[in-house]
């Protein structure tokens, strides 16, 4: 089971290769749409790869639930767990 | 005795035989034409009521342009004149058409058929004639049904149109449609060849995800002649809405499944392909299905939708011919052709180029 910390980093890396955000501004607290500047449509991509990367299943209506990075660390701890 | 007297006559019920129906043999299409409406719509003529910028249009869709069609560009006149070409190109007179397929969505009188209307026009009745509803994939299921006629022999040519009239469903101030959606028509013509031209469609449906891209509600039966139309929805309740995120996955995500499934269907790898030619939906799904399908450099990748906007069913026959005109398409070339949107409804076959 990875750590929290592990799922951050390899998030971060998916986001960094959808959206070109630099990997270490990719932190609990941040917005991915404020923060990030990760649209609506790159989201999508980043759900698509993190669902192959941990797998587990996203479905649309989780998909605008996941505000933060801590959103989306959290929800695939659960749906690892 | 209540049983039927049957010494009165030699009939023997059932006993005749049906004589089948000639088989015809493979088809391709023969020529391909387009039409665009006269009026060019840019970003920035849209972005106020949507809150929005021609930056956040482009990165978002990669749209550019869309041209609106004008009072006197209907359905029919549109398909007509993307006919008359399709015609000319393919050397084949209105009068040896034996069906005319429409695939449109926005063709605002339900019945009759606007095929009937275009088939008369051209001067190619009886041709049978009828429409499809398929959305964004109408052209795609018009080329499977046609080429399936041709080879089975209920036709010989048969004109597919896809023609979209969308402005008249857009509400301009919804921003997940306003920028997207466009006008045009484009149309082929299927008809006999010696060797395949069109290879077998994959396609499918998913009724469960109706409401990700629809009509808002239905067309009044009894309209209440007292009510207001929604002065910032200029068409009233009757507009196209989209899910756009959960389409955008769909699409991107499923979409190219589907189009690896019709590769492989047709005995090729993307080595093969000469012109990838999806659906106009949004750039950025266009990318993303290259991507997964691993398209080798020399694929030419229909970019239609830059200058056209979303023209729906209209947007592949569009692409196919902006691509011939622009010197990216050549006679004999392999496309493989995909095509999805509201049902969910999808088809995808490869043709060879005329």
């Amino acid at each position: 089971m990875a750590s929290t910390e592990e799922i951050r980093t390899d998030l971060a890396e998916i986001v960094n290769e959808v959206a070109g955000v630099d990997a270490d501004d990719v932190q609990m607290d941040k917005s991915f749409v404020d923060d990030l500047d990760v649209d609506s449509l790159s989201m999508v991509e980043v759900v698509v790869a993190a669902e192959e990367k941990f797998g587990v299943s996203i479905p649309d209506d989780e998909v605008k639930n996941l505000k933060t990075v801590g959103d989306a660390v959290a929800f695939i701890e659960r749906a690892q767990g | 005795m209540n049983t039927p007297d049957t010494t009165a006559s030699e009939h023997t019920r059932g006993s005749s035989r049906i004589t089948p129906p000639t088989t015809g043999g493979e088809a391709s299409i023969l020529g391909l034409g387009a039409y665009r409406p006269r009026r060019l719509v840019s970003n920035e003529q849209l972005v106020e009521r949507i809150d929005s910028t021609d930056q956040w249009i482009r990165s978002r869709s990669g749209i550019v342009t869309r041209r609106f069609a004008d009072e006197d560009e209907t359905v029919a006149a549109m398909s007509v004149a993307a006919s008359r070409q399709a015609l000319a190109e393919g050397g084949i007179d209105a009068g040896q058409l034996d069906c005319v397929i429409v695939a449109t969505v926005s063709h605002l009188l339900q019945t009759p058929s606007v095929a009937a209307q275009i088939t008369h026009e051209l001067g190619a009745t009886p041709a049978a004639a009828f429409d499809v509803s398929a959305a964004c994939a109408g052209f795609c299921y018009g080329v499977s049904l046609a080429a399936d006629m041709v080879r089975a022999g209920s036709a010989r040519h048969v004109l597919v149109i896809g023609v979209e009239r969308l402005s008249d469903l857009l509400d301009l101030t919804d921003r997940s449609t306003a920028f997207i959606f466009a006008d045009g028509a484009g149309a082929a013509i299927v008809g006999p060849s010696d060797e395949p031209g069109i290879g077998p469609v994959v396609w499918g449906s998913d009724g469960e995800r109706f409401d990700l891209i629809r009509q808002e509600t239905p067309w009044p039966v009894d309209p209440d002649p007292g009510e207001e139309p929604d002065p910032d929805s200029h068409k009233g309740a009757h507009v196209l809405r989209m899910e756009g995120g959960p389409v955008f996955r769909w699409a991107s995500f499923e979409m190219a499944k589907v189009a690896q499934r019709t590769l492989e269907a047709t005995g090729l790898t993307v080595d093969d392909l000469d012109l990838f030619v999806p659906h106009q939906a949004n750039m950025r799904i266009t990318d993303l299905m290259a991507r997964a399908l691993g398209l080798p450099p020399h694929v030419v990748i229909a970019r239609d939708i830059a200058e056209q906007g979303n023209t729906s069913a209209a947007s592949v026959p569009l692409a196919l011919r902006r691509l011939v005109d622009d010197g990216s398409a050549h006679s004999g070339d392999l496309a493989l052709l995909i095509a999805f949107g509201a049902g969910l409804a999808y088809a995808a076959q490869v043709v060879r180029m005329p």
